[in-house]
């Protein structure tokens, strides 16, 4: 099925809100991302400076899309949910199979914190012409993300440019 | 801290762990960030590759090693030109583009950070991040209309 250009442009605007994460922010997964990313800063491993500087415990700032991305196995779920569901759905949709993210952009908010459960707004900003990279032949899109707490809170808006693509034989 | 100042550079050599457990960490399991053979048949990379977030994470470490615990990451924005593999060798740099204070006394620094693997540019980054301009500032207690990178 081939879509027309009318079809795909006719994504851009479209919203969807991600249901909330499957897990809350936790302090072990901060450890583990202070581990992978060799991140001394006190601010994360010092409970007095915790309390001084952001009464208590946060989670890096840069964490803040991996409170949202679903969990591999869920008892009673068939098959496992796609974080960034919306960018999922648009390169089915396109039929470009390949996807990678070629600009992140953040900006922060409300810090997040243990115990925080994360939910998201995604939508469609814009959706370009079909082009040839090195990787392939497809197209680059934008997506927005706003993602927020129990309590309503932005904790952050990002911005995704991907290039969704096949692969040239 | 004034325009043009330079962090100090980082040097890392990419390992498959250190891939894997930046995926690991960020919750990321795209098999491009494990899967060697995916990486390269697939998604035509040379190997695994360092995922999103992770690399916002190094970013973010290697600002706040030069910031201290007060620095507060207000933007982040950055290009990943190519994939940095297992096996490379990535090197940070960045320098301070601008220095400033806001109606609310907010400092802010603006930083370039470089990611590069044998010289090449792998990763550009725009960065700004509140610096306590006083001892008594603390970014972290700001919100609402006093945050506003």
């Amino acid at each position: 099925m081939t879509l027309t250009e009318e079809e795909i442009q006719s994504w851009v605007g479209r919203e969807e809100i991600d249901p909330p994460g499957d897990i809350a922010c936790e302090r072990g997964y901060i450890r583990h991302w202070l581990e992978a990313t060799e991140n001394a800063n006190p601010l994360y491993w010092d409970e007095s400076v915790a309390n001084k500087l952001t009464s208590g415990a946060i989670a890096p700032p840069t964490m803040l899309s991996v409170w949202m991305r679903p969990l591999q196995f869920v008892p009673g779920r068939d098959k496992p949910r796609m974080p960034l569901s919306l960018h999922f759905a648009l390169k089915e949709a396109l039929g470009l199979p390949e996807g990678i993210v070629k600009v992140n952009e953040i900006e922060f908010r409300t810090p997040v914190r243990p115990g925080d459960v994360i939910t998201t707004t995604q939508r469609v900003r814009e959706i370009g012409e079909m082009k040839t990279s090195r990787l392939g032949t497809g197209r680059d899109w934008t997506i927005d993300v706003t993602s927020r707490n129990q309590r309503g809170d932005v904790l952050g808006i990002e911005t995704y440019v991907m290039f969704g693509y096949r692969r040239d034989q | 801290m004034k325009a043009g100042d330079a962090l100090p550079p980082l040097k890392k050599r990419v390992t498959a762990r250190m891939v894997i457990m930046g995926a690991s960490s960020s919750r990321d399991w795209q098999p491009q960030h494990h899967d060697h053979h995916w990486a390269v048949e697939r998604a035509g990379a040379r190997d695994i590759f360092l995922n999103t977030p992770n690399q916002a994470g190094w970013i973010e470490r290697y600002l706040t090693d030069w910031t201290g615990p007060r620095g507060r990451l207000g933007k982040l924005k950055f290009r990943m030109r190519r994939p940095i593999c297992d096996g490379d060798t990535v090197v940070f740099d960045g320098t301070v583009t601008g220095v400033k204070t806001d109606d609310t006394g907010c400092m802010w620094a603006d930083v370039d950070i470089t990611l590069r693997v044998d010289g090449e540019r792998a990763t550009e980054c725009t960065a700004r991040i509140a610096v306590p301009e006083r001892d008594d500032d603390n970014p972290w207690a700001r919100d609402g209309e006093r945050w506003t990178p």
